[in-house]
């Protein structure tokens, strides 16, 4: 299905209320006051707004001061080794503004000017180097949308509903278009030797963030980017240069990257054996889960974004993504899961991004158990929680993408709930 | 001269630019000062030796804090020792004793990243002690352990068997991957559990 299709619901609504009450609607439309903001004249309507030199460079309207980051203080002990969430629930479209995408970091976010940074490649390669910033913009640039997602988003549903907002079981997320340069490019001016399979990457900030990348990937389609969405990345997301992994678990996009070592074995370092590994139920542990599986969230409705209108035309809205490709289809389900429908893409469909559905709906009214469903282009469906907690039980903190509930009650309450 | 591949250099050569000789060489100075991770086999390891007993009175200084007096961890910071034979529980406690696999892990950490607030402020000897302590602690070693460069690779983590490489591929995908339902897919729908029962959402969340 495709944007150029005519919204079957609304089109019905109209159209059977034309038939059913043109003279009643005609009626209630005369009983009506007449709304003021039409009959008086309003401010803004007659002195100036703000010129241009007001705001050099702007935030949002204060209209949309709810629309931010938000913390979960009793995740952490220390704000500046914690995370907040994305406020997808008012979100729409596919591209996340960097204001509001999500921050993680282990010790904070640095302030790290571009005239002090440095890129270092050393280790199994021809020529170790090092890289001022204005070396890397020297390199054939490239731009691609890539979504990024933290392991650990939803990782509190595998015990079930928990937090009651999209925007905190799944706001570990954004979307930007990234401006840099392919690591292949970087990693061919150095040389890398045939027995170098590994690298360790490393960031500049004191959490002593790193990771081992398997040269496959590297040579792949791992970018070293430094603009996000146009502009410079944001300080809290690697100011001035990170790593983009594509697919690929938000922890390897390591920020404020600084050094690439070329290796024959992986490091495993704290990352990735104390974390971002996957605990199963008897007891042992999956390393390397780097790819994040096929996964989507109804974003509107959500607990945080209720109904406001009552029964008729509703815009079900939502998010869907895969690590290993495409999305190809989106299913949603009304009445939690017995039956689907298929929902409509909208908008740029890439690779490992994230892609915008809708399913357009007249709502009765009653109670709804809404859910999304994602398949991507490699045919993997979307399972439900309880066929992930099967295989791997319910300690495995990351890489949950089961299928999520709400509810919607007919006063237009939304909650966030586990079913059977 | 261009150092890039064939195929990237075929593309440069067809009227764009070349990158080519971008960047300078890395001095042997600077990548020993930024070439510090240590790796499972021990290699990075520097010279040095510390004891449980120095390891002891160091982390009681400048650990401890956080981490607990013998690792236990104070409020949400995290736990350092015990949870040995937890980790197929419903709450596994993971620590250096019951879940890292290797011993390197825990050096090349604390060595670059602790104590929290003020990272790189361990010489190589304090850090071998701090770590002798902590493997007292996990119950891994006795109270006159001697960690240095020789002694690293004798130490047995417990749990070092206890990963296996992601195996997606063959226990998900194929189960995932079949044509999905879409009308009639089950009898009833019954809610067993609620956000709002909970109760853990922050106040302010909803606008
Ligand atoms: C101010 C509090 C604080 C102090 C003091 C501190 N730490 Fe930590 N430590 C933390 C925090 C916070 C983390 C987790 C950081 C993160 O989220 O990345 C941590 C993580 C660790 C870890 C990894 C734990 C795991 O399970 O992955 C080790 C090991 C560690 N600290 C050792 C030490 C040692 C040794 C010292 C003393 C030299 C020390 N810490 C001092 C707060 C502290």
């Amino acid at each position: 299905m495709t944007d150029s299709n005519a919204t079957g619901p609304n089109r019905r609504h109209f159209l059977a209320a034309a038939a059913a009450g043109s003279a009643l609607a005609a009626t209630a439309a005369r009983a009506a006051p007449p709304d003021p903001r039409i009959t008086e004249v309003q401010d803004w309507n007659v002195s100036w707004g703000d010129g241009v030199d007001a705001t050099p460079y702007g935030l949002p309207i204060h209209h949309e001061a709810e629309v931010i980051r938000r913390n979960v203080p009793w995740l952490t002990a220390d704000a500046v080794s914690s995370v907040n969430f994305t406020p997808i629930h008012a979100l729409e479209g596919t591209i996340t503004p960097q204001g509001c995408a999500f921050e993680r970091h282990h010790a904070g976010a640095i302030d790290l000017p571009k005239a002090d940074y440095r890129l270092m490649i050393h280790g199994l390669v021809d020529r170790p180097l090092v890289f001022s910033y204005d070396d890397l913009e020297r390199f054939p640039r490239q731009n691609h949308v890539y979504f990024l997602e933290c392991a650990a988003n939803s990782g509190m549903e595998w015990a079930g509903a928990q937090l009651n907002g999209c925007q905190f079981t799944h706001g570990m997320i954004h979307n930007m278009e990234y401006t840099g340069v392919p690591l292949r490019a970087l990693l061919a001016e150095a040389g890398i030797r045939p027995e170098g399979k590994w690298l360790l990457v490393e960031g500049a900030d004191a959490s002593a963030m790193s990771r081992s990348l398997p040269i496959e990937k590297a040579l792949d389609d791992v970018l070293v980017a430094y603009k996000a969405n146009g502009e410079a990345l944001r300080k809290e997301h690697g100011y001035p240069v990170r790593l983009v992994v594509p697919g690929w678990e938000g922890n390897m996009w390591v920020k404020w990257l600084r050094r690439i070592e070329v290796g024959d074995a992986p490091w495993e370092h704290r990352e990735e054996t104390s974390k971002y590994t996957d605990t199963m139920a008897d007891g042992r542990s999956r390393r390397w889960t780097w790819e994040m599986d096929a996964k989507s969230i109804i974003t509107s409705p959500s607990p945080q974004a209720r109904v406001n209108h009552g029964r008729g035309p509703m815009v079900i809205s939502g998010l869907a993504w895969s690590g290993r490709g495409a999305i190809r289809a989106v299913h949603v389900s009304l009445d939690g899961g017995r039956n689907w429908q298929q929902a409509r893409l909208s908008g740029p469909s890439h690779d490992k991004a994230l892609h915008r559905f809708y399913l357009d709906i007249d709502w009765d009214g009653s109670e709804l158990l809404l859910q999304s469903r994602a398949v991507d282009t490699t045919g993997y469906v979307q399972p439900t929680k309880d066929q992930l907690r099967a295989i791997r039980g319910v300690n495995s903190v990351y890489h949950m993408n089961g299928i999520q509930t709400w509810l919607v009650k007919p006063n237009g309450e939304v909650e966030n709930v586990e079913i059977s | 001269m261009s150092r890039f591949p064939e195929t990237l250099a075929l593309i440069l050569c067809a009227g764009t630019a070349t990158a080519g000789d971008l960047g300078r060489p890395a001095l042997p100075q600077e990548i020993a000062a930024w070439d510090l991770d240590i790796r499972p086999d021990g290699m990075g390891l520097p010279e040095g030796a510390g004891d449980v007993a120095t390891g002891e009175e160091l982390f009681s200084e400048t650990c401890a804090a956080c981490h607990g007096e013998f690792g236990e961890g104070v409020d949400r910071w995290p736990k350092l020792a015990g949870g040995d034979g937890t980790l197929a529980d419903d709450d596994p406690q993971k620590t250096i004793g019951s879940y890292w696999p290797y011993l390197s892990t825990a050096w090349d950490y604390i060595h670059r990243a602790m104590p929290f607030g003020n990272a790189r402020s361990l010489d190589a000897d304090q850090t071998y002690a701090i770590l002798a302590y902590l493997l007292y602690s996990n119950d891994l070693v006795d109270e006159d352990f001697v960690l240095s460069r020789d002694s690293f690779l004798t130490v047995a983590m417990p749990n070092a068997d206890g990963f296996f490489p992601d195996d997606r591929a063959t226990t998900e995908l194929p189960l995932f991957s079949q044509p999905p339902c879409m009308a009639d897919c089950k009898q009833e729908v019954t809610i067993r559990m609620h956000a709002t029962v909970l109760d853990v959402t922050p106040d302010d969340a909803a606008d």
